[in-house]
């Protein structure tokens, strides 16, 4: 999808074009209004600006009541996951031009968490899950007097589950966490697999056992929805099956 | 698939759904997803085998009539196959329903209502096919000309 450029783009040499665009945002506030609705924004943009520039626009310029989490906007803090065209992706990770500016850009937060106001919901759940499965080095015996040593096959192993930076985009993007919230989520599994594939890491068992709940891992259809979603490319489906296939090698 | 409703009026919910209510002992979900793997390949092998033997071998489907069946359970090698069949694809069957009801239904009571009568559905479906496996007589009609009956 490419953007509508304007004409006057020959005027310089060089220069960005822009363009105009519509975002579609849901706004709440739980002070005046009784459900969540739909405002349009009208914003001029450049090529090279992405969703978060332009909700940036519309609260300094246009209306400074529009709420919505972010704070390194580069992608690595993981504050701006929102619902972008009906996807989970960060606002500052999606370029404008990328997402069919021709037609109005909806933006709603993340489903299926609590909406304290406009695009900011209560990730407090969500956090809970993951301390529920316990992300810190758990080991036994005693202390090492120097690093703990690992090889580089080691590292590799869990390598892909330590880019995660809870945002929220996997879990909030599952239908079966959308249910009843009862469900672990995509990310807590991420977070218990990168200690449970860590050589270093002695909790396994407890980690496994945990997510062998009724609310674990036996949950996940693989829809996939998790893997599109994640910001940082980690495969969350398959960190998911591995852990499955931990606990039946496990069992059996 | 990313799926793309959107449901405004669910929000705002209570904190307290998220609070979880299992206490986790125990493999049965861990069962009941193996139980699916290892159903579900038997049931490829047994579901395929009796339709080739059904509908191909032989005369094909114009041999199918009261007494290919009567002759077919007179055989206790298909009495086993049918009641395997029966009972894996019941399970398996039942399984997924309630899976599907675990993931959709939002309240207890629903869930409840609907559990039980997939559990009353399939005990009749059972009970019922199993009891006719093993307890079916062709010749329970006097003036029976089937060759079972002579």
């Amino acid at each position: 999808m490419t953007a509508t450029v304007e004409e006057n783009t020959e005027a310089k040499p060089g220069a960005v074009p822009t363009f105009e665009v519509t975002l579609r945002i849901e706004r709440y506030n739980p002070e005046v209004d009784d459900a969540p609705h739909f405002e349009d924004y009208r914003v001029t943009v450049h090529g090279t600006d992405r969703v978060l520039d332009a909700l940036h626009q519309i609260k300094w310029d246009q209306d400074g009541s529009l709420s919505f989490r972010r704070s390194c906007a580069h992608g690595v803090c993981g504050s701006d996951a929102m619902r972008i065209n009906g996807k989970n992706r960060l606002a500052c990770k999606t370029l404008v031009k990328d997402v069919n500016p021709g037609k109005p850009i909806t933006v709603e937060p993340i489903k299926g968490l609590p909406v304290e106001k406009d695009l900011i919901v209560d990730m407090e759940p969500f956090f809970q899950a993951y301390r529920d499965v316990m992300p810190f080095l758990v080991t036994t015996g005693n202390e090492p007097t120097r690093e703990r040593l690992q090889s580089q096959e080691d590292r590799e192993r869990f390598d892909d589950t330590t880019k995660c930076i809870l945002c929220a985009a996997c879990t909030t993007s599952c239908p079966v966490f959308w249910n009843d919230g009862q469900y672990f989520g995509p990310q807590a599994i991420v977070g218990a697999h990168r200690f449970i594939f860590d050589s270093r890491d002695d909790g396994a068992a407890q980690r496994l056992e945990i997510l062998n709940d009724k609310e674990g891992v036996w949950r996940c259809r693989t829809t996939f929805n998790c893997t599109d979603a994640c910001p940082r490319g980690i495969q969350v489906t398959k960190a998911i099956q591995e852990v499955k296939r931990a606990l039946l090698t496990n069992k059996f | 698939m990313t799926a793309t409703t959107s449901e405004p009026g669910l929000r705002p919910v209570q904190k307290s759904r998220y609070k979880r209510r299992s206490k986790g002992r125990g493999n049965f979900e861990m069962w009941s997803w193996v139980f699916m793997r290892g159903s579900g390949v038997l049931l490829l092998f047994l579901v395929f085998g009796h339709l080739f033997v059904n509908l191909m071998l032989g005369q094909g489907i114009h041999a199918i009539d009261f007494a290919f069946v009567a002759g077919k359970w007179s055989n206790p090698f298909w009495q086993v196959w049918d009641m395997l069949m029966l009972w894996l694809a019941e399970l398996h069957g039942f399984n997924g329903v309630r899976t599907i009801i675990n993931d959709y239904t939002e309240k207890d009571s629903t869930r409840w209502v609907l559990k039980t009568l997939l559990v009353v559905s399939a005990l009749v479906v059972l009970v019922l096919g199993t009891l006719v496996i093993f307890t079916f007589d062709p010749c329970v009609d006097p003036g029976s000309t089937l060759s079972q009956c002579k």
